[in-house]
C-alpha cells in the first residue's frame, strides 16, 4: 500500500526568511484585535456580567415571533432584551442584563428570569423553555475573576516549566506565542460578537495547551539541532528544525482540526462558539509556533552555547578561534 | 527493543481488558445495568446537567439578616438576664444600631453586677465569648459581636440549612438531588432531570418561620396603611387582608413562635372545603398556645409566615388540644408545600437564589445527539488519517486511541466523575495529545529510516527521540491542568479533571501500548523494510 505523505521527504521551505513580514503582520493583527476588543467590546454572556438568559423553542412554528417577544418581555420593565437565534429558525435565546439595583438584591437576576419565563409562557402558550441561566452580579464577577485568573496562572505556570526545561529565551518565546494566539482569539470574538462565556475560557485553555504542545515539539528539535550542528547559523538551523517537524505539524493539526470542523458543522449549537474558537485557535497556534516562537529565539540571541555547560562554552570559543586561524 | 518481558505484556493486557470492561457500563442502557447483579463493578459516568438536563441552583445566605437575628436574640437574653438578676437590674435606651447591642444601666452603681450577669449570656459552648462587653461613660454597656462568633453562627446555620433542604427535597420524593455546601455562605443544589425548578425553588427558598401574634385592633387604619405603628406594635404586610389594605398592625410582644411543632400536614377545612394546613404543637408549645388563646378569646390573632401575615382569624374559643389549623387562600399544592417546609423545620437563615442553570431534557438530548455524531465522525476521520499515513503503525495508533478513550471513561466511571461540555473539550485536547504522540513517533521512525538506519534501530530511535518532546508537552499540560483545577471554578474544573486523567492515559496508550504491539510484530515478522 502506498502511504499518504502530506509533506514530501526532504522538504526545505525557507520559512524564516519571511519572519520579519510575518512578525509585522502578527503585530498588526494583535493591535487590531486589541482595538476591536477596546471599541466593540466582547459580547459577554450572563456568566461574566450577570443577568439572565432563556433558551426557547417555539414548537410547531416556522419561526420565533421575535418582535412579539421583544414587546412582551419589554413590558416587564427590565429594559430591552437581546434576542438571538440559536440553531433552528424557531429557536431563540432571550438575554437580559442585570436591572438597576441588582447589587443590593442578589436574588433579582433569578426573580427576573422567573418573571420573564412566566410572561413568555402566558403570551405564547406554545413555547418550550429549553434552558434558564440566571447569575447574580456577585457570582458573575467571581466567575470572571476566577476564569481569567486561572487562564493567566496556567499560562505563567507552563512558561516557567519551559524556562527550566530549556532556556529563558524559550520560556519567553512560548509565552509570546500564547499571548499572540489568545489575543487573536479575543479579536475574533470582538469582531464576530459571538457570545463569550465560561465555555470559551475552556476553549482558550485548550488553545493554550495545543499551541504550547506545538511550540515545544519545535523547540525540542531546535535544541537537538543546536547541540548537533554547532556551527550552523541560527536562521538556517531554525528553518531546518521547522522543516524536519513540518510533516508532524501538518499531520497533527489536520487530525485535530478534522473533528473540530465536524463539531462546527454538525455539533450542538450550544457549543458552536466554543468549536469555532478551538478550530481558530489551533490554526493560529500552528502558525505561531513556526512564525512567532521560533524566530523569537533569533531576536533573543539564542546560540549554540545555550545548552552547553559554562566551562565547555569557554573551550568551544577557544576551539572556534583556533579554527579561524587555520 | 524486542525484549518486552512477559510480565509486562501480561500486565498491559490485563490493564487493557480491565479498562474496556470498566468503560463498558457507561454505554449500556439502564435496563441492562439493572439486571447485572450487585457486586460486579458497574459504575457509569454521570453526564453533567448541561448534557443530561436538570437544574443547578446556587443559594446564598443573607448574612446581614443572620446578624440581625443574632442581635435580636441576644437582646432577649440580655433582658431576661437583667430581670432575673438579684437584685433586678433595670436597663433603658436599648438600641441595636451599628451591628451592636447597646443599653444604659439606670443605676450606675449596678454596672459591675450587670457585667457579671452578662458573662454567661455571651459565653459560647467552647469556653470563648461570642460577644465582647464594652463599658463606656460609666453606665453604657455595648455588646459587640466577636468575629469568631459570627463565623461559627454562620457555619452552624449553613449546616442545619443544608439538612433542612435535604429533608424538604426528600419529602417530595422521586428527585435525586446533590446538596453541597460551598464556601462560607453558599449551598449548591443540583437536581438531574428537573427542567422547571420553580416549585423546587419555592420549596427550598421558603424560610418557613411561623409566628403567632395578636393583632393590634386599636391601631389607626390610616397610620397602618402608611406603615406607621404605635409603640409596642409593628406593621406587617398582609396581601390577602379582607379590608383591602395590604398591611396590618400586630402587637410586638406576647406572641409565640412556631418552632415548637411536632408535625404539619395538608388538609381541608370541614366547612369551607378550603385547603388548609393542620399543625401539631409539642407539649410546651401546646401549653403556651392554650394560654394565649385562653387569655385572648374573642380577639384577632395573626398567623405570620416569613414576616408576612397569611391570615388573621378571630379566636372563637380557647384551643387546648395543641392542634391548630392555618388557613389563608392556599391551593392544595401551596398548602402541602408549606406543610413540608414546616415539618422539615425553619431555615435558620434566609437563602437567596444567586445563580440558576436549568437545561431542559430536549436541549440536553440535542447536545448529546449532535455531540455523538461529531465524536463518531471526528474519530473516524482521525483514524482514517492515521491509517492512510502510517499503514500498520497507523493501525496500532488507532488501537491506542480507542483504548485511550476507554481508559479515560473507565477512570472517570471508577471515580464516578461527571462529564460536562467543557469536559468534552478536555477530551478533544487529550485525543489530540495522543494523536500527536503517535505522529511524533512515526515521523521520527520515517526520518531514521531515511537516514538509512536498520529497521530495529529506526524504531528504537523513533521511540527514544520522540519521547522527550512527548514528555515535555504533556508535563506542561499537566501543570496547566493542576493550576486550572486549583484556581478555576465549576466548568473549568470539569475541563481540568478530564485533562489530568487523559494526559496520563494518552501517554500510556500512545507510547507504552503501541511499543508493545510494534515490538511483538517486529519479533514475529522480522521485517526487512518498513512501509511507513
Amino acid at each position: 500500500m502506498k502511504l499518504l505523505k502530506l509533506v514530501p521527504d526532504n522538504t526545505n521551505i525557507g520559512f524564516l526568511k519571511w519572519r520579519n513580514i510575518a512578525f509585522g503582520v502578527s503585530i498588526l493583527l494583535m493591535v487590531a484585535s486589541i482595538a476591536l476588543v477596546a471599541t466593540r467590546g466582547l459580547n459577554f454572556g450572563v456568566d461574566f456580567i450577570g443577568g439572565q438568559m432563556i433558551r426557547t423553542t417555539f414548537v410547531g412554528e416556522q419561526a420565533a415571533p421575535v418582535e412579539a417577544l421583544r414587546e412582551s418581555v419589554g413590558e416587564l420593565g427590565y429594559g430591552e432584551p437581546t434576542i438571538q437565534r440559536f440553531g433552528a429558525e424557531n429557536q431563540v435565546s432571550i438575554r437580559m442584563k442585570l436591572p438597576d439595583g441588582a447589587d443590593k438584591k442578589p436574588e433579582l437576576a433569578n426573580v427576573m428570569a422567573e418573571k420573564i419565563v412566566a410572561k413568555i409562557k402566558e403570551d405564547h402558550p406554545k413555547v418550550r423553555i429549553d434552558g434558564v441561566d440566571s447569575v447574580s452580579g456577585k457570582v458573575s464577577s467571581e466567575l470572571f475573576e476566577k476564569g481569567f485568573f486561572a487562564l493567566i496562572a496556567a499560562a505563567l505556570g507552563v512558561a516557567v516549566y519551559v524556562w527550566f526545561r530549556f532556556e529563558w529565551q524559550f520560556g519567553m518565546g512560548a509565552i509570546w506565542a500564547l499571548v499572540h494566539d489568545i489575543t487573536l482569539t479575543f479579536g475574533l470574538f470582538a469582531l464576530t460578537q459571538m457570545e463569550f462565556d465560561l465555555n470559551i475560557i475552556a476553549a482558550l485553555l485548550t488553545i493554550i495547551g495545543y499551541s504550547l504542545n506545538d511550540t515545544i515539539v519545535i523547540y525540542d528539535r531546535i535544541r537537538e539541532n543546536l547541540m548537533k550542528f554547532r556551527k550552523m547559523d541560527l536562521p538556517a538551523l531554525l528553518d531546518l528544525s521547522v522543516n524536519e517537524t513540518l510533516s508532524r505539524t501538518v499531520m497533527t493539526s489536520l487530525t485535530i482540526l478534522t473533528p473540530l470542523v465536524v463539531l462546527v458543522l454538525f455539533g450542538p449549537d450550544v457549543i458552536f462558539g466554543f468549536s469555532v474558537a478551538m478550530a481558530f485557535g489551533i490554526f493560529v497556534g500552528s502558525y505561531s509556533s513556526i512564525y512567532q516562537s521560533a524566530p523569537f529565539l533569533i531576536w533573543f540571541g539564542v546560540n549554540s552555547d545555550s545548552f552547553v555547560p559554562a566551562e565547555k562554552v569557554a573551550d568551544s570559543k577557544v576551539e572556534r578561534l583556533n579554527e579561524g586561524k587555520v | 527493543m524486542l525484549d518486552f518481558p512477559r510480565w509486562r505484556v501480561i500486565m498491559l493486557n490485563t490493564l487493557m481488558v480491565l479498562s474496556l470492561l470498566l468503560a463498558l457500563p457507561s454505554f449500556l442502557p439502564k435496563s441492562w445495568l439493572d439486571r447485572i447483579p450487585d457486586g460486579v463493578p458497574k459504575q457509569t459516568i454521570s453526564l453533567g446537567l448541561d448534557l443530561a438536563g436538570g437544574s443547578h441552583i446556587l443559594l446564598e445566605a443573607d448574612t446581614a439578616q443572620l446578624a440581625r437575628d443574632r442581635l435580636e436574640s441576644i437582646e432577649d437574653s440580655v433582658r431576661t438576664a437583667m430581670r432575673r438578676a438579684e437584685p433586678r437590674i433595670t436597663i433603658e435606651a436599648v438600641t441595636r444600631t451599628g451591628g451592636k447591642l447597646s443599653f444604659i444601666v439606670t443605676d450606675p452603681a449596678q454596672i459591675d453586677a450587670a457585667r457579671e450577669a452578662l458573662l454567661p449570656v455571651v459565653a459560647n459552648s467552647v469556653g470563648g465569648r461570642d460577644w465582647t462587653i464594652e463599658v463606656t461613660d460609666g453606665n453604657r454597656i455595648s455588646l459587640i459581636p466577636a468575629a469568631t462568633g459570627n463565623t461559627t453562627a454562620l457555619d452552624q446555620a449553613m449546616n442545619s440549612a443544608k439538612d433542612v433542604i435535604d429533608r424538604r427535597i426528600n419529602a417530595v420524593g422521586t428527585l435525586e438531588p446533590t446538596i453541597i455546601r460551598q464556601g462560607a455562605d453558599r449551598i449548591v443544589v443540583q437536581v438531574p432531570g428537573l427542567d422547571d425548578p420553580q416549585a423546587l425553588k419555592e420549596l427550598i427558598g421558603k424560610t418557613a418561620k411561623l409566628e403567632f401574634k395578636l393583632v393590634d385592633e386599636g391601631a389607626d387604619p390610616e397610620q397602618t396603611a402608611q406603615g406607621k405603628a404605635r409603640v409596642g406594635s409593628q406593621v406587617l404586610p398582609y396581601p390577602d387582608n379582607p379590608t383591602g389594605i395590604p398591611y396590618i398592625a400586630v402587637r410586638r410582644l406576647g406572641g409565640i413562635s412556631g418552632d415548637k411543632l411536632t408535625g404539619a400536614q395538608q388538609s381541608f377545612d370541614q366547612q369551607t372545603n378550603e385547603a388548609v394546613v393542620i399543625i401539631q404543637f409539642d407539649g410546651e408549645g401546646g401549653q403556651r398556645f392554650a394560654r394565649m388563646t385562653q387569655q385572648n378569646t374573642g380577639k384577632l390573632f395573626a398567623i405570620i409566615l416569613d414576616g408576612q401575615v397569611i391570615s388573621a382569624p378571630r379566636i372563637n374559643e380557647p384551643i387546648l388540644g395543641g392542634t391548630s389549623q392555618i388557613s389563608g387562600s392556599f391551593t392544595v399544592e401551596s398548602a402541602s408545600q408549606l406543610a413540608i417546609a414546616l415539618n422539615s423545620g425553619a431555615l435558620p437563615v434566609n437563602l437567596k437564589v444567586v445563580e440558576e442553570r436549568s437545561v431542559g431534557p430536549d436541549l440536553g438530548a440535542d447536545s448529546i445527539r449532535s455531540g455523538m455524531i461529531a465524536a463518531l465522525v471526528g474519530t473516524a476521520a482521525v483514524l482514517m488519517w492515521m491509517i492512510l499515513s502510517y499503514g500498520r503503525f497507523g493501525i496500532y495508533a488507532s488501537y491506542a486511541l480507542v483504548l485511550n478513550v476507554a481508559m479515560i471513561l473507565a477512570v472517570m466511571a471508577m471515580f464516578n466523575a461527571t462529564l460536562t461540555l467543557p469536559g468534552i473539550a478536555g477530551f478533544v485536547l487529550t485525543i489530540g495529545a495522543a494523536v500527536d504522540a503517535n505522529v511524533l513517533i512515526n515521523e521520527r521512525i520515517r526520518e531514521e529510516r531515511r537516514k538509512g538506519r536498520r529497521v530495529i534501530q529506526a524504531i528504537e530511535n523513533g521511540y527514544k527521540e520522540a519521547s522527550r518532546a512527548i514528555f515535555d508537552a504533556n508535563i506542561t499540560n499537566v501543570i496547566a491542568a493542576v493550576l486550572l483545577f486549583i484556581f478555576g471554578s465549576g466548568p473549568i474544573r470539569g475541563f481540568a479533571v478530564v485533562l489530568m486523567i487523559g494526559i496520563v492515559t494518552s501517554v500510556f496508550t500512545a507510547v507504552t501500548f503501541t511499543r508493545m504491539w510494534v515490538s511483538r510484530w517486529v519479533k514475529r515478522a522480522r521485517p526487512q523494510d518498513l512501509n511507513i
